[in-house]
């Protein structure tokens, strides 16, 4: 593939094929040191990262590529330079790969037409996080083997959440059940013709699955009138110790961090034997090599 | 100037005298003089024949809904780039919308557009004032001296008007001069930082959704306004199915509503964003399939009066940005007739209703001049023919503004000629003259 834009219309063995040397790399398989040696992958976050841009930067290091880390904030973009300014001023210097993090959905869309080197999208506004949710397939896989016939529910902000867009994506093309779960001001229409199931009830959904993916949910959505209070929504869509218990007793426990701890998800349960969230920030250096090689290639 | 042409032997078709059929044209010193069934054979020096054996004979288009963008955004369109795109699309008279750089609140500003447009010398510029002073929603306009300059209609277009009370005035002050009130229907609190139709596309994409509701609310709180005042109501821009049933009500109530549709909404659905193309982008935004159908019922029944192309040019650095940053607007002088006809060859349009919509229906809703070609009637007059296909080709267009999400389309139907008064304005895809 050329670039990443989004987990959208990948075939099941494209997915799987990344995931698969995602793992050969897991397993320290074969010295890929020299893959994109000499070669500069540009990481142009115009928004806000701590883990996908270390993780994408450890994964380009391990490449053997030299990594320009960018960032808005003190850039030509305060000064009112436009998007495809600035990534063509960047592009100028050479990179092989851009790997774009921007509020706005489409942003790497709209760039990918613009330019020559490759484009990864590092998540672009409520649209899609790709290689989130490639690593949070990968950490599924690693633990079942299979997705087939598994069931993930996916509770929280799914209206503001790219990660919920990829791994609907993502783990239906795998064969898994995707039920999606938050009140109904935060379920946007057409879910179900996106290939999910809809609930507003977590505890009714709670006891079918095979591992709950928490989302992070944002304070400010409460003055926006989403929901009355972080304290309600926590009562009613929080992953609690007590909910916890009456998960599968094999059942996963997934979050795409930052945590609000005591929100969305309670300390107990996020540092619990279930949950597999550190997992999931080591799995994504694996899976971000695995990207970089293929869209290089 | 004392000149004769006769038009021969086309299909003339003018929906409001009853007109189908091959007729001869007979233009005397910029007015229709006869309109005859049997060949016409004027004599003299000084007359010109268009032969128009195979191709439509129709009253010149109006536009009730297009932005000339002068004063203000010059780079954008001009008064005379606007009035080119329009002679270009078949269009004779235009309405340009106030929310230009000074905004039209101001005798001022229509005296300006209006010498804009004698210098143009192409079609007939009609002016809507500001309902509010600086489409500021808090202040009414002066809006008898905006009629005493020449002002048509009053509206703040681009923006409702959220204040319901002031609405209510200004439905009940335009009253003193039969002015119709042109109304965008958007509640702001519903659409919020929406920048396209809320349903499956906004949600795949991850883009701000705006609901029907935005505009549907706005609507049926404006005819309730009416029905309280018995005003004048134009409803701009309808773009969904809640809106055409509040409207098909109101109208066999009898309330005095008028409406338009655009060709961009009655021929495009929600999907067309693709993948954020921002061509695309318009407000009110692109529906559903559904709306889309509940428009073409509604233009093709009477609901809708008007077909009006909200012609709203943008430059690249408006369009080549991220979608949520993207301005608003698509231009469409050039593309309506194609896309119109597009909807008789679809069977949802017979030609006399396409006709009418770009005439007659336009022409009564603002009590304009022109609209068809009883004898006396102004000689704007446009050549069509209706079996040309061509491909819309954005570089192409009069507009300075190339923001079409049509360029590539093919479209059946192509503007010959463009008659204004009488004057020939527009050939075969060249303007005649402008000064």
């Amino acid at each position: 593939m050329r670039h990443l834009l989004g987990i959208e219309g990948l075939r099941r063995a494209d997915i799987e094929a990344l995931l698969d040397r995602a793992e050969a790399h897991l397993q320290g398989g074969p010295d890929a040191s020299h893959v994109l040696r000499g070669r500069v992958v540009a990481n142009l976050f115009f928004e806000d990262s701590t883990r996908t841009r270390t993780s994408f930067e450890m994964a380009a290091h391990a490449l053997g590529a030299r990594v320009l880390n960018w960032t808005a904030a003190g850039s030509s973009v305060s000064k009112g330079e436009t998007l495809l300014d600035t990534v063509r001023n960047i592009e100028a210097t050479g990179p092989v790969v851009l790997v774009i993090r921007h509020r706005s959905s489409g942003a790497p869309h709209l760039v990918a037409k613009h330019v020559r080197c490759a484009v990864v999208n590092a998540g672009d506004g409520t649209h899609e996080h790709p290689s989130q949710a490639l690593l949070d397939a990968f950490t599924l896989r690693r633990r079942w083997g299979r997705l087939d016939g598994r069931t993930v529910v996916i509770v929280g902000d799914i209206l503001h959440s790219r990660v919920a867009r990829s791994n609907l994506h993502c783990l239906t093309a795998l064969g898994a059940k995707v039920v999606l779960c938050g009140p109904p001001t935060l379920l946007p229409p057409g879910l179900e013709s996106l290939g999910a199931e809809v609930s507003t009830s977590l505890d009714a959904v709670l006891p079918r699955a095979d591992a709950v993916m928490c989302l992070r949910v944002q304070t400010e959505r409460q003055t926006e009138n989403f929901f009355p209070s972080a304290r309600e929504f926590s009562r009613l869509f929080g992953l609690n110790a007590a909910r916890a218990e009456r998960l599968k007793p094999e059942a996963l426990v997934l979050h795409p961090g930052p945590m609000n701890r005591g929100v969305e998800i309670a300390p107990a349960v996020a540092d619990g034997p279930r949950s597999v969230i550190l997992e999931q920030v080591a799995h994504g250096v694996a899976v971000r090599r695995a990207i970089l090689e293929e869209v290089c290639r | 100037m004392n000149s004769t042409i006769l038009f021969r032997r086309g299909r003339v078709i003018d929906p409001r005298n009853g007109v189908d059929g091959v007729r001869d044209v007979l233009v005397r010193d910029g007015r229709v003089a006869e309109v005859s069934e049997a060949p016409l054979s004027p004599s003299g020096p000084d007359v010109q024949v268009v032969e128009a054996a195979g191709k439509l004979v129709l009253p010149g288009f109006i536009d009730l809904h297009v932005h000339l963008r002068e004063p203000g955004e010059e780079g954008k369109e001009t008064v005379l780039t606007g009035c080119m795109a329009a002679v270009a699309g078949g269009f004779t008279g235009v309405v340009a919308m106030p929310n230009t750089k000074p905004v039209n609140d101001s005798v001022l500003v229509t005296e300006y557009v209006k010498a804009k447009a004698r210098e143009a010398r192409l079609c007939h510029v009609y002016l809507a004032g500001a309902i509010t002073k600086g489409l500021q929603g808090e202040e009414m306009s002066e809006m008898g001296a905006l009629v005493a300059a020449g002002c048509v209609c009053i509206t703040d277009d681009g923006r409702p008007v959220m204040n319901a009370g002031l609405m209510r005035r200004a439905l009940q002050y335009a009253q003193l001069f039969d002015l119709p009130v042109m109304v965008h229907e958007e509640d702001l609190t519903l659409s919020g930082k929406g920048v396209m139709n809320e349903g499956r596309t906004s949600t795949r994409l991850g883009l701000t959704g705006i609901p029907p509701s935005a505009e549907v609310a706005m609507v049926a709180r404006d005819l309730v306004l009416l029905e309280e005042t018995k005003g004048r109501l134009h409803v701009a821009h309808v773009s969904c199915e809640g809106s055409v049933r509040l409207l098909r009500e109101a109208k066999r109530q009898g309330l005095r509503v008028t409406a338009e549709a655009a060709p961009h909404h009655f021929t495009l659905d929600d999907e067309a964003v693709g993948a954020y193309d921002t061509h695309a982008r318009m407000n009110p935004p692109l529906r559903t399939r559904r709306d889309v159908e509940a428009l073409r019922e509604a233009l093709a029944d009477g609901t809708i009066d008007a077909i009006a192309t909200d012609h709203a040019p943008h430059g690249v650095l408006e369009k080549q940005v991220e979608f949520d940053k993207a301005w608003n607007g698509v231009v469409g002088l050039e593309t309506a007739l194609g896309l119109t006809l597009a909807l008789v060859r679809e069977g949802v349009l017979s030609l006399q209703r396409a006709v009418a919509l770009l005439t007659d229906g336009p022409a009564k809703a603002f009590g304009l001049p022109g609209g068809h070609l009883a004898a006396g009637a102004p000689a704007d007059i446009v050549v069509v023919e209706p079996n040309a296909e061509w491909t819309v080709d954005s570089a192409r267009f009069f507009s300075r503004s190339r923001n079409t999400p049509f360029h590539g389309r093919r479209l059946t139907g192509r503007v010959a000629q463009t008659w204004v008064s009488g004057r020939l304005v527009f050939e075969d895809g060249h303007i005649k003259e402008h000064r």
